[in-house]
């Protein structure tokens, strides 16, 4: 066996381990931190399949800020954890069952000589300068240039949603609605009062006025 | 010497295991969003091995869209998890039958 071989094997192990306790713990923070595991795990395996860009992608963006988020939610949450594990073992049964069964077909039919996957032999081995991030970055911004900014706008689509659905804006606060301030119109706000614009004084006051006026 | 079968039943078995957590857990809101989490990691795998075996990139910027796409939903699916905990207090599966469909 070569020390890649050997590698994969270690690797899959753990994967394979932090795969079943995410699904098993009970505690849902030690599932988080289980998953934290088998993503950087597969970030190993993916090295082995030579695309570093994404392997530093998945430990960046999944173990640095997907998986803070829900380790953050599980621990602002007040979950009552034995309620929710409630019928655990009453669905263990068909579970296995299912589980098993797929893997076994999954397994089955990729083992199988006759799909031809033997044939593949992995990709001529890189120069040793070759770099997976220029060759991606080359084709993202030409090829795959409009998936790319789609891809932007929804990653703000999501990041205006997540925070619309969780803004709480308090009750005392004072707000403008922009709906009711454009909706307004003049005649609602203004008076335009009808006067004259000199006043006939009484007869008292003209000494004074005339003073004045002097 | 590793082969293209190795990865694929890799992912294959992981794909189980995510399909067993949400048979398992589904009461636990926030243990299915992880369980999608690890099928998606599963069906990712399948991507970059095959990108790996084919010598085509085309397949590392598929995962590249994917892990964006995931990222959007995880954040999105905790966001109604927290507005869902406030207006509630639970994230039980099954006290969640207020549209009884």
């Amino acid at each position: 066996m070569s020390m890649t071989t050997v590698i994969f094997y270690i690797l899959s192990a753990i994967l394979l381990f932090a795969a079943v306790r995410v699904v098993t713990a009970k505690n849902p923070v030690h599932a988080v931190l289980y998953l934290v595991l088998a993503f950087f795990t597969s970030s190993g395996h993916w090295l082995l399949l030579q695309s570093e860009f994404l392997a530093i992608t998945l430990v960046l963006v999944y173990v640095g800020a997907v998986m803070v988020l829900f380790l953050f939610v599980v621990m602002m949450l007040d979950i009552n954890i034995e309620q929710l594990r409630e019928g655990f073992w009453r669905n263990f049964p068909v579970a296995a069952t299912v589980g098993l069964i797929m893997a076994f077909e999954m397994v089955l039919i990729l083992t199988n000589p006759h799909t031809g996957l033997a044939d593949y032999k992995a990709g001529a081995a890189l120069a040793a300068d070759a770099s997976n991030v220029k060759v991606l970055g080359r084709q993202l911004y030409t090829t795959y240039l409009l998936p790319f900014e789609l891809a932007a706008v929804v990653l703000l689509v999501a990041m205006v949603a997540a925070i619309g659905l969780t803004q709480r804006s308090r009750k005392d606060t004072k707000v403008v609605d922009a709906g009711d301030q454009i909706k307004v119109r003049s005649q609602d706000r203004v008076r335009i009062v009808k006067m004259q614009a000199e006043k006939n004084v009484e007869a008292a006051d003209t000494a004074e006025s005339g003073e004045q006026q002097a | 010497m590793l082969t293209l079968t190795h990865f694929l039943v890799l992912a294959a078995i992981l794909f189980a295991i995510s399909v067993l957590g949400i048979f398992l857990n589904r009461k636990n809101l926030i243990v299915l969003l992880m369980a999608i989490e690890l099928m998606l990691l599963a069906v990712n795998f399948n991507f970059i091995a095959f990108s790996h075996y084919l010598s085509d990139t085309a397949g590392q910027i598929f995962v590249f869209f994917i892990l964006t796409v995931a990222a959007a939903e995880s954040a999105i699916g905790l966001a109604i998890l927290v507005v869902l905990f406030r207006n509630m207090r639970t994230i039980n599966v099954e006290d969640l039958g207020s549209l009884k469909g």
